[in-house]
């Protein structure tokens, strides 16, 4: 399959202005676990020109029962590992990986992207950078995401939209310290909320 | 009257956003504000104070991802 061939499949799906629009946009997945995994899928078969990926873990065993990497990753950093699922799904997206914890003093690893997915594990984590982000880039749009954890019903996964640049998807309130674990479909729901906000922002929606 | 989270409650102006938070038992570390239709910055909470007609949204973030 060449870029060629693909971005013409692509260009007949979306329509030749979409996906202009997609193949331009770039786009930081921060954390690369259940969410992160998920929207990076997205995104690449949507044609998203370009993807950071960042994330300091290696892929274990805990991680398979709902994040996108295979028996034969485990030990490999996740960013390496994802750049080479997403190499066979998608001959055109420039991925570019950062193994590397993102702090305050890294937010500059962002720079170039348009928009900034929060997909961290800890809640601390997910309000420093969604607060980094909101200071430093006011001009960024951010997706993040905040309760997708246990066995509750999938119908209270929404996304809601505070001021005019921050997307938060989830129920809000499931807590993984309270659940105690995650699984596949609930996260992947939280993710294709963020992947699909995503999406609509490259395309011009802006409303939730 | 202020709105916080889309309720409307009496007597919180001239709290600070810091003194509001603490007093409703956010955690500081988890929570991003949002004031009047923009993110205020964090560092601009203790100097923030609140005003009648204002609307506040404050997400306070849950683990898990």
């Amino acid at each position: 399959m060449t870029k060629e061939e693909w971005y013409k499949a692509l260009e007949i799906r979306h329509g030749a202005d979409l996906q202009q629009k997609f193949s331009s946009a770039c786009v930081a997945v921060c954390g690369l676990g259940g969410l992160g995994s998920n929207v990076a899928i997205s995104l690449a078969r949507a044609g998203v020109g370009k993807l950071h990926l960042i994330d300091f873990d290696r892929v274990d065993v805990f991680n398979l029962n709902r994040q996108q990497y295979k028996i034969s990753q485990l030990g490999m950093h996740k960013t390496e590992a994802m750049k080479q699922n997403l190499a066979e799904i998608s001959p055109c997206c420039n991925v570019i990986t950062h193994t590397v914890k993102l702090t305050e003093g890294n937010l500059s690893l962002l720079a170039d992207c348009d928009i900034v997915c929060e997909c961290f594990d800890s809640a601390e984590c997910k309000a420093m950078l969604v607060n980094g982000v909101s200071e430093r880039y006011p001009e960024k749009y951010i997706a993040a995401a905040s309760g997708m954890s246990g066995l509750h019903t999938g119908n209270t996964i929404q996304t809601k939209k505070l001021g005019k640049r921050l997307y938060i998807c989830g129920d809000g309130m499931s807590d993984v310290a309270d659940d105690g674990t995650l699984f596949a479909p609930r996260v992947m729901l939280c993710a294709a909320h963020q992947a699909n906000t995503i999406l609509r922002i490259i395309a011009g929606k802006f409303e939730v | 009257m202020i709105k916080v989270n889309g309720e409307s409650i009496e007597n919180l102006a001239d709290k600070t956003v810091a003194e509001y938070l603490a007093e409703s038992g956010y955690d500081i570390g988890r929570v991003a504000v949002e004031l009047n239709g923009g993110i205020l910055p964090k560092p601009q909470y203790e100097g923030t104070l609140l005003q009648d007609g204002d609307c506040i949204e404050i997400v306070s973030f849950v683990g898990g991802g």
